[in-house]
């Protein structure tokens, strides 16, 4: 090595030599090609890049040469530094994606592995559909309208037209509240709710009332004496049966399909008068499509609505209702009504948080 | 109401092609539901007429026998073995030819029998599959019908009954007559009125000496005597067929005839054995203390409000309900008494139900029956009774009529167009009217209609509108959305029980509503009171005569039956309203003919109990499973507390916690839950004790809480976010086990002031490095202040005063 003050001979300074400068260039790339892993690569690079490499110390030297000399050697130094920094770069890159690609194998997982941590819980098929048939009918511009499950016997019967000798006033079809003048019973329909609504609001009146109520019956494969309703209440000026007719079709569509039909059947009841069962044509029936018979419905009874305070010359409308549990029986294919009441966690299960 | 086409067919000209289908159609348009469609068994083969030509008696055998020659059309009779005796030589029977298949897959052979051989079989009515009866074979008669006629036809085998079910306002569809009227009505056919007879006058002084003495719960009373009646004459078989097909038991000439009438007319009708009246008979209310025994042989005891026929032997009948059987008509009766009468139909109702007999007579009468028909009616039976059983009429009629004019009701002619929403003309709706059988003056465009007489349903404007719909179609008037005014959505209460059900069920609680009822022995099973519970004076079961005061048993109920069902890791959660004990006071029942006044709705209102909302949740087993992950966690008190935060947060109420002490939970392992000072529910483990008697796993859990009493949700403002650095700092505190650890974090919180973010106890630690009866709670810190970055010395500043706080109230030491 010179000195910084050794006069100056070229000749001398053989690290600047293109002969050593190719052969560190060589010598390196062969290193970095023989590098194996990372770690190998970078045990190799201070020898060859590092600062007591032979290209970065020949570069030191370039201080030492003449001007006209300088140039030309520099030119060389960088080149060969160039090359050798590439090299290492690049297996640099080749080594990395190696590894990446072998730690990724490494790390794969069974992805089909149990991942349910958590039990998912359900709300009752009941719960559901009620909430679907009250966010239908809201859709529409109804309002939810509530009552007591024990409820007076005036509004569950005198009220809707039920005079006290009408034979489901008796003990063998409706839940007596003690003592036995207490005038309280177990509703044993949502009907009580349309009178609710008619003493506590003035119409225009649109509202649904799904709820639970009670009739003496033993529980078997299609009764409960426990079940619940949905109930429907429109009192406006010039509501007519056609009106009733389209509000059952919107909901039989929105809850059946869009090739669901409405049926009539005249009946009777005490509250209406025109009176009608109804059937649904039901296209997705487990059993093929099919009429379903599904609720009762009418022209509100004027002496209801004088019951209740709304005068009858002036306001008409009509009142629909229908079963929950028979719509979950033929809507989801449930042939015993012990699945609904029983709460065997198995069959909620099946029916999700929504409908 | 049976009603088979055989003899509908009689009364209304049915359109060529008319089937079960089609009849089914004009059925349920008319709003007759056919509930079921009746067929005979099939009978394959030839089943003919037979007339018996001789009977030779078979002796020597367990049984008499008989072997009969019969004339079967051909020329040699039949040689057929017959273990039946109530028949005779020339009687007309059904013989089941060989090759014959009865009903319940029945062939009939040759066959040797008793040393004879029997070629072929006389048929009983419950061989041929259409009767109960097997005391004898079916006769015939004696003539009218030639041998070796096919006797399916005879015997109607092909003849369908259709069973309609029958609404509580068409008494009238009660018989073959008023369902004629309908058919006919929504098929456009003629049909004839079986009622449209005029009786005969027959002569004399009225039979018997009659008095009513409740007009008003019998308007008319019609009664006829006949003599000379053959106790042992038969029903003819084809009435027994009908009266069969109808659900009816044949019993005697006498009953089966009134019987047949009330099926093809609508008036029940009574056979009293005449000789065994004493006096005049009188229409009354029982008297106190006085009893009948009913055709049934049951012996009652009568209250003032049941009418009865009587004599001068006292009850000789309820009412229209059942008749006594001290005047029953016997095998040797040959005088009658026969009585047709109109009863007030409530009356009638209340004595089925006080005495439960529904007879086929009170389900008429209750319903309401016809009273222009009731001497029509005994014209019919007289004339039956004389064809058949040789009896007369003997006296005048007895007719107590006391029926004031028919109600009129003014219709105005637009109004079924108005309830219809379609076109009806004024002409329609007369002729709808005048075809259910009303009287109609039209003047100008307003209608006064005078309903039939058998249509006591026929009381207001709305009942004639229904009429008049009926005849136009209600499949005719088309769907037609109506234009609803803007709601309001859900109530907050209604999206907060929604919010509810769906974070509990987002948590991995499964719904299950349970029934309401409850019983004394499950309550005190959990240590909760049972006193003040409103109770049902019928209940489905004795054992369960109270409404629940609590989720809690049904819920654990559906875990025991879950767990029946061999299910161990179990979630539920019931969102429903419970009854609150109390006294009841008597809810007022006031008139209809208007709206309550104020005071007496708010009585009524008042005096339904309160059904406050309740959620609840039971938990058993693990909460969280088992899996490649670990071994899974147990259910624990916590999980019953984390429901009810999950509840509460779902509500957008904060929940408080602190130690309580209530059955059925365990006295250590029970938190009181509070929004502010006020006590919502409880949550956490089981009682053991209530475990080992319900039988439920060991450290099942439960929470309930009372939704209602939850506030409603303030209106949330929305924090300042600060994008500043946090400083994070932990310190673990000492104190005595027995502070809750609620009150540490409160005390932290409060004092480490506005630079806290968020505090959270991560660890808690017991050791004997710590000394007895001391803990070690470890929290988390998170300071950041709103507008600038946080200094060290700033945090530490907050954190020491947090600490000194919990070191002040509860003697918390910084662990070193």
């Amino acid at each position: 090595m010179s000195g910084a003050n050794d006069p100056f001979d070229p000749k001398q300074v053989a690290a600047l030599s293109p002969e050593a400068l190719d052969a560190a260039v060589a010598e390196g790339l062969a290193a970095f090609a023989a590098a194996a892993d990372l770690d190998a690569l970078a045990a190799v690079r201070p020898a060859h890049l590092g600062d007591r490499g032979p290209v970065l110390l020949a570069r030191r030297e370039l201080g030492a040469l003449p001007p006209a000399a300088r140039k030309d050697a520099g030119q060389r130094v960088n080149a060969a530094r160039v090359a050798l920094t590439e090299a290492y770069d690049a297996r640099l890159a080749v080594l990395a994606a190696e590894r990446d690609e072998r730690v990724l194998a490494e790390e794969r997982v069974d992805v089909t592995l149990p991942s349910g941590r958590t039990r998912p819980g359900a709300r009752h098929p009941l719960t559901t559909i009620q909430d679907r048939i009250a966010d239908i009918f809201v859709g529409m511009g109804y309002e939810v309208a509530e009552g007591p499950e024990l409820e007076s016997e005036w509004l569950n019967f005198d009220a809707l037209n039920t005079g006290p000798d009408h034979p489901a006033r008796s003990l063998a079809d409706t839940f007596f509240v003690a003592p036995e003048d207490s005038g309280l019973v177990l509703r044993t329909h949502t009907s009580p709710v349309q009178a609710r609504t008619m003493l506590e609001r003035t119409p225009p009146i649109y509202v649904v009332a799904p709820g639970r109520v009670f009739r003496t019956d033993e529980l078997d494969a299609t009764h409960t004496p426990v079940f619940h309703q949905v109930e429907g209440l429109a009192i406006d000026r010039g509501l007519t049966m056609a009106h009733l007719r389209g509000t059952l079709e919107a909901l039989a569509r929105a809850l059946f399909g869009p090739d669901s039909e409405i049926r009539w059947r005249p009946h009777f009841f005490p509250f209406t008068e025109p009176s009608a069962e109804f059937d649904v044509w039901f296209p997705e029936h487990r059993d093929g499509p099919q009429w379903v018979e599904w609720g009762g419905c009418g022209m509100v009874n004027p002496r209801v609505l004088t019951a209740c305070g709304i005068d009858p010359e002036v306001y008409g409308g009509f009142a629909f209702g229908m079963g929950i549990e028979r719509a979950l029986q033929f809507r989801h294919g449930v042939s015993d009504m012990h699945d609904i009441v029983e709460g065997d966690v198995r069959f909620t299960s099946a029916f999700g948080a929504e409908q | 109401m049976k009603v088979p086409v055989s003899w509908l067919s009689q009364h209304v000209d049915l359109p060529a092609g008319t089937g079960v289908e089609e009849l089914d159609a004009a059925f349920v348009r008319q709003g007759l539901e056919v509930d079921a469609v009746l067929r005979t068994p099939e009978t394959t083969g030839p089943l003919v007429v037979g007339r018996v030509l001789e009977i030779e008696e078979l002796t020597g055998f367990k049984k008499p026998i008989r072997y009969c020659r019969v004339d079967v059309g051909n020329p040699e009779p039949q040689g057929i073995v017959c273990g039946a005796r109530n028949f005779a030589v020339g009687d007309l029977v059904v013989v089941a030819l060989p090759g014959v298949v009865l009903p319940g897959d029945f062939a009939i052979a040759a066959r040797e029998t008793y040393g004879r051989v029997s070629d072929g079989m006389i048929c009983s009515v419950r061989e041929l599959g259409i009767g109960d009866d097997h005391e004898g074979i079916l006769v015939l008669g004696t003539e009218g019908i030639d041998p070796g006629t096919p006797a399916a036809g005879v015997l109607g085998l092909d003849d369908v009954v259709l069973d309609l079910e029958v609404t509580t306002d068409r008494g009238y569809c009660m018989a073959i007559r008023g369902v004629a009227r309908e058919v006919a009505a929504a098929l456009g056919a003629p049909w004839q009125d079986p009622a449209a007879t005029t009786p005969p006058a027959w002569p004399g002084e009225p039979a018997w000496a009659v008095q009513v003495e409740d007009p008003a719960r019998c308007d008319r009373f019609s009664m006829i005597a006949m003599e000379g009646l053959d106790p042992a004459a038969p029903t003819p078989w084809w009435m027994r067929r009908r009266l069969t097909r109808c659900g009816v038991r044949s019993i005697s000439l006498a009953v089966d005839v009134t019987n047949y009438v009330m099926l093809e007319l609508g008036q029940p009708m009574h056979a009293f054995d005449r000789d065994a009246v004493r006096g005049p008979v009188v229409v009354r209310t029982a008297r106190p203390g006085e009893r009948v025994t009913t055709l049934d042989g049951a012996d009652r005891v009568l209250t003032d409000d049941d009418l009865l026929i009587t004599d001068d032997s006292g009850p000789i009948g309820l009412a229209g309900v059942m008749g006594g059987a001290s005047t029953e008509v016997s095998g040797a009766t040959t005088a009658l008494l026969l009585e047709a009468a109109h009863w007030e139909p409530t009356g009638i109702g209340r004595g089925v139900r006080r005495h439960k007999l529904p007879s086929e007579a009170a389900k008429r009468f209750e319903r309401g029956t016809d009273p222009d028909v009731t001497v029509v009616a005994l014209a019919r039976a007289a004339e039956l009774l004389a064809e058949f059983g040789g009896a007369r009429v003997v006296g005048g009629v007895v007719d107590v009529d006391t029926r004031g004019p028919r109600p009129q009701i003014t219709l105005a002619t637009d109004r079924p167009q108005a309830v219809a929403g379609i076109p009806i003309a004024p002409d329609a709706v007369v002729d709808a009217l005048r075809t259910v059988g009303c009287t109609v003056e039209t003047e100008g465009a307003v209608l006064t209609v005078t309903p039939p007489s058998w249509r006591p349903d026929l009381t207001d404007p709305a009942d004639l509108v229904e009429e008049v719909v009926r005849a136009v179609g209600y499949d005719e008037i088309p769907g037609v959305l109506p234009t609803v005014p803007p709601g309001r959505g859900l109530t907050p209460a209604q999206r907060r029980r929604r919010s509810v059900g769906r974070a509990l069920a987002d948590a991995g609680y499964t719904e299950a509503p349970a029934y309401p009822f409850v019983g004394p022995a499950a309550l005190t099973a959990l240590g909760l009171p049972s006193e003040g519970l409103l109770t049902l004076r019928n209940p489905l079961s004795e054992q369960e005569p109270a409404m629940r005061p609590s989720l809690l048993p049904g819920l654990l109920a559906t875990l025991a039956r879950n767990l029946g069902r061999g299910q161990r890791d179990l979630a539920v959660f019931e969102l429903g309203v419970v009854f609150t004990p109390g006294p009841v006071s008597a809810a007022p029942l006031p008139p209809v003919d208007r709206r309550p006044d104020d005071d007496v709705l708010a009585a009524l209102l008042g005096a339904v109990p309160a059904q406050p909302w309740h959620v609840g949740v039971a938990l058993t087993g693990l909460r969280e499973p088992r899996g490649h992950w670990g071994p899974g966690r147990a259910a624990d008190w916590a999980d019953a507390v984390e429901a009810a935060r999950t509840v509460a947060e779902a509500a957008g109420v904060e929940l408080t916690v602190r130690a309580g002490d209530r059955l059925p939970w365990h006295p250590g392992r029970c938190a009181e839950l509070l929004v502010g000072e006020v006590v919502v529910g409880y949550a956490g483990e089981l009682h053991p004790r209530v475990c080992a008697d319900l039988e439920l796993p060991a450290r099942t859990c439960a929470m309930e809480l009372d939704l209602d009493a939850l506030p409603e949700k303030a209106v949330a403002q929305a924090p300042a976010i600060s994008t500043f650095p946090p400083v994070r700092m932990d310190a673990a505190l000492v104190v005595d086990a027995g502070v809750p650890e609620a009150d540490v974090r409160a005390s932290l919180a409060g004092a480490a002031g506005e630079l806290l973010e968020d505090l959270q106890l991560f660890d808690v630690y017991t050791g004997a490095s710590l000394g007895e009866g001391r803990r070690s709670l470890a929290y988390a810190f998170t300071f950041r202040a709103p507008d600038r970055t946080l200094t060290g010395e700033q945090a530490r500043e907050a954190f020491d005063a947090a600490v000194a706080a919990a070191a002040a109230d509860h003697g918390a030491v910084l662990r070193a």
